[in-house]
């Protein structure tokens, strides 16, 4: 059982994209609030353009103008990892190095790199340029990269996107494998309902328009159950009365 | 399989060679048919001009020239593509700089070289400062243009990464930014090598008293065509060494990573 303390709240009053051109000031997030639970596994739908991905920017302290406080807690926000939409690998980099790079050089966390990079099913792709390789791998050096942190904190703005649904389907079973071999608090950005019963142990759900937090639903199956699709499915008819 | 496909780069790489001999031949082929027809002391032949090129080089003048040419070369690259980069890269950053600066851009841009070589000469005398100045001068706006289009487009997808990973102003600068800005740094050290051979011709020729430029303004002065064309084709083959030894190994190095 995770412990229930809350290393992470967050508090976004006010987001606004200011006026460019004829397009007037839009206000992406108002009032969101909330407590994330150590260890948890927190996903965030709503519909696209709402906001989402603005939300992440600013957890992960990309986005410093808003009205607001991101709070760590204690342990701060030294250990955070983001899997972004796209891998966003360094291209002139081999998928090794991209990985390596995240660490201080000389870090201990390096030695654990070639394992990682098997786990993932990289181990051929070692010293490949991320251009040579396929979408999914860079995907998975994208993970690899995220986890060799060993991070704390780690945020995902639908790294899935774009794959095939096999694909797709093995990296989010690799993710929860991960996840569950080192307690780590996961905010997860999708709007594919499937994908968030299967993965969250909590969902979030944004309204339209200017986002605020509309729904905050508990998840609660088992680790082992995550990878049963029958069980997945009953679950989202549970929550969301559909699939 | 990344051997499998080195293979066939390597064969258009012959096949390259052997297009650039081949016009190459063509080239002396037409130039020996004009010397014959013209018959004229003022168009040697391409032997006759091979012939001045070895005795210059034998009697010593050859390699004393071009040295002192490829040395005024040298500093007035490195010191105009330090200045230029610097300039662009600050641009490129800054949108308001860039607003008022780029009226002072285009003004140097257009400014002939010819008036920058006179200028330099005249304000800081027939000195060797005066000459890379003037050289640096004429190339350092064009650096800049350069450059400043590389910062524009810099990633920033790549820069929130780094930022997110907490990379640190040294790593982002080393592994994130130099890496986007090395194909229009490339990209500008071509262009500009070009250009700075050139223009420390003129500067030798109005003010120097060693060097390729200097030795093609007395050849003029005596009418020596065979010594000026000996001059350009030393000069030629030169730059092509340099291109083909340092610039095009560096390039695919810079380059490898590309699908």
């Amino acid at each position: 059982m995770a412990p229930l303390t809350h290393p992470l709240s967050v508090c976004v009053r006010k987001k606004v994209f200011p006026a460019v051109g004829l397009r007037g000031e839009i206000h992406v997030l108002e009032d969101i609030a909330f407590e994330v639970e150590s260890g948890s596994f927190v996903v965030i739908t709503g519909p696209s353009g709402g906001g989402k991905t603005t939300l992440l920017n600013i957890i992960a302290g990309l986005d410093k103008d808003y009205e607001g406080k991101i709070d760590f807690g204690d342990s701060g926000a030294d250990r955070l990892a983001y899997v972004f939409q796209s891998p966003r690998l360094l291209p002139w980099r081999t998928v090794y190095e991209n990985i390596a790079l995240v660490l201080p050089d000389g870090d201990p966390r390096i030695a654990n790199i070639p394992e990682l990079l098997e786990r993932v099913g990289l181990k051929e792709a070692t010293s490949a340029y991320p251009e040579m390789i396929s979408l999914g791998m860079q995907r998975r050096a994208a993970l690899a990269r995220a986890f060799v942190l060993e991070p704390e904190f780690l945020l995902m703005d639908e790294p899935f996107v774009s794959l095939d649904d096999p694909t797709a389907q093995d990296l989010r079973e690799l993710l929860v494998e991960l996840w569950s071999r080192r307690p780590t608090t996961v905010l997860f950005v999708t709007h594919d309902r499937a994908e968030a019963v299967m993965l969250a142990t909590r969902i979030l759900r944004l309204s339209a328009g200017s986002a605020s937090i509309a729904e905050d639903i508990p998840v609660s199956l088992s680790i082992a159950d995550r990878s049963n699709r029958d069980k997945v499915q009953a679950e989202r008819r549970r929550i969301f009365g559909d699939g | 399989m990344l051997q499998a496909v080195k293979a066939p780069a390597e064969r258009i790489k012959v096949g390259r060679i052997g297009w650039s001999l081949g016009s190459l031949a063509v080239l002396v082929a037409i130039w020996e048919i004009a010397a014959l027809i013209a018959a004229s002391r003022y168009l040697p032949g391409p032997l006759a001009v091979v012939q001045v090129m070895v005795r210059e080089a034998e009697a010593g003048e050859l390699w004393v020239n071009i040295t002192a040419t490829l040395i005024r070369v040298a500093f007035s690259f490195v010191v105009a593509m330090f200045i230029g980069s610097a300039i662009g890269v600050a641009l490129g950053r800054n949108p308001g700089a860039d607003r008022f600066f780029d009226t002072w851009l285009i003004f140097f841009l257009n400014l002939p070289a010819l008036v920058i070589i006179v200028l330099c000469y005249i304000w800081f005398g027939l000195t060797e400062v005066a000459a890379i100045t003037a050289v640096a001068v004429n190339k350092i706006p064009n650096v800049a243009v350069t450059m400043r289009e590389g910062t524009r487009s810099l990633s920033k997808d790549l820069e929130e990464m780094a930022q997110a990973y907490r990379f640190g102003w040294w790593k982002t600068l080393r592994h994130v930014t130099v890496p986007q800005l090395a194909p229009y740094f490339a990209a500008a050290a071509r262009s500009g090598l070009a250009l700075v051979w050139k223009i420390v011709l003129v500067v030798e020729a109005f003010g120097r008293s060693d060097g390729v430029g200097h030795q093609l303004n007395i050849a003029f002065q005596l009418f020596d065509v065979p010594m000026i064309l000996a001059y350009a084709l030393a000069f030629i083959i030169v730059v092509q060494i340099i291109e083909m030894v340092i610039l095009q190994p560096l390039m695919a190095r810079a380059n490898k990573w590309r699908r």
